[in-house]
């Protein structure tokens, strides 16, 4: 018998019921998706079973340092993904800015940020994306940039549209954004997904609800901000991305 | 505009974690299935300068519980250069600004970062340059962070090596493990002299020692 959204519903609100629970009783609110959440399929015999081991570095720490990229590893069109082919790509064009910052507030700048994401029917330029859903030959939906002095970060690209996946029976993702993000350590390394403000399928979908922190999960919803749209021309979003964990430089200032 | 403030309040007990005036941060989410055209380029595991004497190779397999392998990993490797400087290079992905494609590296910088995704067979490969540093007790050893679908957050882990044996015995993290667990971190020494093979079990028996920095 294939999985339903229905079971898929039951098993959200018993996590629910339980992280409530928990909160209730004195817990941390959760910032990150548990390893183990059953509800997403594919989390099942890929988490670790044993306890995570905790680093305590000292500034040689290795991790508290960070790869390196820089204009020799960006072109000039990396960060507007509507210009990359000899036409237009369909769909509605979109502007996507914001900061990357670290958990202090500060501007994390000179990082780099990759984005990937479905074009505007749903479709993947992915030979194993299946989905019966038109490719566009004029969008591969690829974005890099570094970050400025400032932390921030501006996209131009079309907005993706929902797919099917085979998590459970009539399973959809929500419309998103796929960010791969480098902070000032290894230990901020993010990869994670940018949504749409009033999506529907929210509180459908096991990967955006493995998030069980509603305060954590409206982090991933951008915020439309008409003073980013551009006359004639794209819709705006703003989404500013906090990193986590401890850099090299935080253990000189005796953090 | 979304406001992540949040002063200490409420009833939540002190965390040592918590910086003071902490943003909360962004949640991590799975890389997915179909990074594949997104995230890996070409060189990505070509780590250490062509024809550089002192390559080694480093290879092996990512496994799920079941000890099936995983074919959609990603991994990457971060370290610190033969004379144990982590200032790393940019260049890793090194772009022809006329035409948009991978340059590959500029075969010259030793750059520290390495990408490589599992091919079907769960099986990646890196050629890279052995790492330096850092002061002991210390032992040398090269980051990793695996990336996958079905993993909600990226996991760490770290390959020492097995030559290493005085300097790994006297290493803080490797002496706090258990001795099982303390040989999944250690890369064995294969043929030819120069490879190593690191498998990576996300689960189950054998699991690897996965990180965590506080
Ligand atoms: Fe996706």
């Amino acid at each position: 018998m294939a999985l339903t959204q229905s079971d898929i519903d039951g098993e959200l609100a018993r996590v629910r019921e339980s992280y409530d629970k928990a909160r209730a009783e004195g817990a941390p609110a959760a910032d990150h998706p548990p390893r183990d959440f059953p509800p997403y399929r594919s989390s099942v015999l890929r988490h670790p079973k044993q306890p995570l081991v905790a680093v305590h570095g000292d500034p040689e720490t290795v991790e508290l340092h960070t790869p390196v990229f820089g204009h020799t590893d960006i072109t000039a069109i990396d960060n507007d993904l509507t210009v990359q082919h000899q036409g237009e790509p369909l769909g509605e064009r979109i502007t996507v800015s914001g900061r990357l910052l670290d958990s202090r507030g500060r501007p994390v700048h000179g990082q780099l940020i990759e984005l990937w994401q479905a074009n505007a029917s749903g479709r993947y330029a992915h030979l194993r994306d299946q989905h019966p859903a038109p490719l566009d030959p004029n969008f591969t939906g690829v974005g890099r940039t570094l970050t400025g002095d400032d932390g921030s970060y501006h996209f131009t690209t079309i907005k993706p549209g929902a797919y099917p996946w085979r998590n459970h029976e009539n399973a959809w993702r929500p419309a998103h954004l796929h960010f791969s993000v480098f902070g000032a350590a290894f230990t901020q390394r993010l990869v994670t997904q940018m949504y749409f403000p009033g999506d529907p399928l929210f509180a459908y979908d096991p990967i955006l609800q493995s998030v069980t922190e509603p305060a954590a999960r409206e982090r991933l919803v951008a915020t439309y901000d008409h003073a980013l749209s551009r006359p004639e021309w794209s819709l705006g979003y703003r989404w500013d991305i906090v990193l986590d964990g401890p850099s090299a430089t935080w253990i000189e200032e005796g953090r | 505009m979304s406001k992540r403030l949040t002063p200490e309040q409420g009833p939540a007990p002190a965390q040592a974690l918590a910086p003071a005036e902490g943003l909360a941060p962004t949640p991590s989410h799975t890389v997915g299935p179909f990074y594949g055209y997104a995230l890996p380029f070409p060189g990505g595991g070509e780590m250490a300068p062509a024809g550089h004497p002192g390559a080694i190779t480093l290879h092996g397999y990512v496994r799920d519980g079941e000890g099936a392998p995983v074919p959609d990993a990603l991994i990457e490797l971060w370290q610190a250069g033969p004379d144990g400087s982590l200032a790393g290079a940019g260049g890793s992905m090194r772009r022809d600004p006329v035409t948009g494609g991978f340059l590959g590296r500029n075969g010259v910088d030793f750059t520290g970062f390495g990408r490589v995704a599992t091919d079907a067979d769960g099986h990646w490969t890196a050629r890279t340059l052995p790492p330096g540093g850092p002061a002991a007790p210390a032992a040398p050893y090269i980051s990793v962070c695996v990336h996958a679908r079905g993993l909600l957050h990226h996991l760490f882990t770290r390959v020492y090596f097995p030559e290493n044996a005085e300097a790994n015995a006297a290493d803080p993290l490797l002496a706090s493990l258990d001795p099982a667990r303390r040989e999944t971190l250690v890369a064995t020494a294969a043929s030819p002299p120069g490879t190593y093979r690191f498998d990576i079990r996300l689960q189950g028996e054998g699991e690897t020692v996965f990180l965590e920095f506080r």
